[in-house]
């Protein structure tokens, strides 16, 4: 039963902030709220016996990826919520009428599963040794390929930020 | 011990994923964008991490991880690149308005 209120709690606080962050005028307290988003999230995929990805969330998504947005805001002088008038009213209804469309679809389409009711896993699944064993023996290539994908976005987006020179 | 169903996480990762792509439509601001589309990309995660936990098969079940790590890196490139063509964006106009960039327009 504990388990179930603590999910509960955990559920409720990520739509929350997530509906924060997509209502709020301000683009540092969406920020911030993406923040809180991603912690609820972490502690949802402990939960889950996923430890190692949930200690990759806080490190990756809510340390730098997130330190990158408010970076990019301050850069940019993005804070005051005047600087970006309200959003157009033409959009907003069809904008609502399809979310709510996604929103049937997933539900439905999720209930029709048919999966056991009972978690399979074993908490030693999610550790950084079986993951790790997992991704340098049979996920080889696809790791390599992630390793040049990063490689060309790092370039490109140095390319994109340097000045040219005239 | 009384465990979490399935569909509760499916029905969670559903309800996130639609508030990214409802804030994708409706903000104007690229950044904003950018972190509902964060919000599209950690609900699919979710619901990897919860299909994974409720396989029978420890492959199955170790592939869900990977499948999140290999997310995660592509989250990481995507928003390396998307926030340099923001910046060069404000740097070649003063505002950074996705309405009033049309550049690209034929």
């Amino acid at each position: 039963m504990g388990e179930r209120i603590l999910f509960f709690i955990l559920a409720i606080v990520a739509i929350l902030s997530a509906g924060g962050v997509v209502f709020s005028r301000n683009p540092v307290r969406s920020a911030l709220l993406l923040v809180l988003n991603f912690f609820t999230l972490a502690l949802i995929y402990f939960t889950l016996s996923a430890q190692f990805i949930g200690a990759l969330q806080v490190i990756v998504y809510a340390g730098a990826i997130m330190v990158l947005f408010l970076f990019v805001i301050m850069l940019l002088n993005l804070g005051s919520p005047d600087a970006m008038p309200s959003e157009r009213d033409l959009k907003r209804p069809l904008a609502y009428l399809i979310g709510f469309g996604i929103l049937v679809t997933l539900v439905v389409q999720s209930q029709a599963l048919l999966y056991p009711g009972a978690p399979q896993a074993s908490p030693e699944v999610g550790t950084a040794r079986v993951i790790g064993l997992a991704l340098f023996t049979q996920w080889a290539y696809p790791l390599l390929l992630m390793g040049v994908l990063l490689t060309v976005g790092v370039i490109g987006s140095i390319l994109l930020a340097r000045r040219r020179a005239s | 011990m009384d465990a979490v169903p399935l569909n509760a996480y499916l029905i969670l990762s559903a309800f996130l994923f639609t508030m990214g792509a409802v804030g994708v439509v409706v903000k104007r601001n690229p950044i904003v964008m950018f972190m509902c589309i964060e919000l599209m990309l950690n609900a699919v995660n979710l619901s990897f991490l919860s299909f994974a936990r409720y396989q029978t098969d420890l492959l199955a079940q170790v592939s869900g991880h990977v499948f999140v790590l290999f997310v995660f890196g592509v989250a990481a490139a995507e928003v390396a690149v998307g926030l340099g063509i923001i910046t060069v964006m404000f740097r070649l106009r003063e505002s950074i308005d996705v309405d009033e960039v049309t550049l690209l327009r034929g």
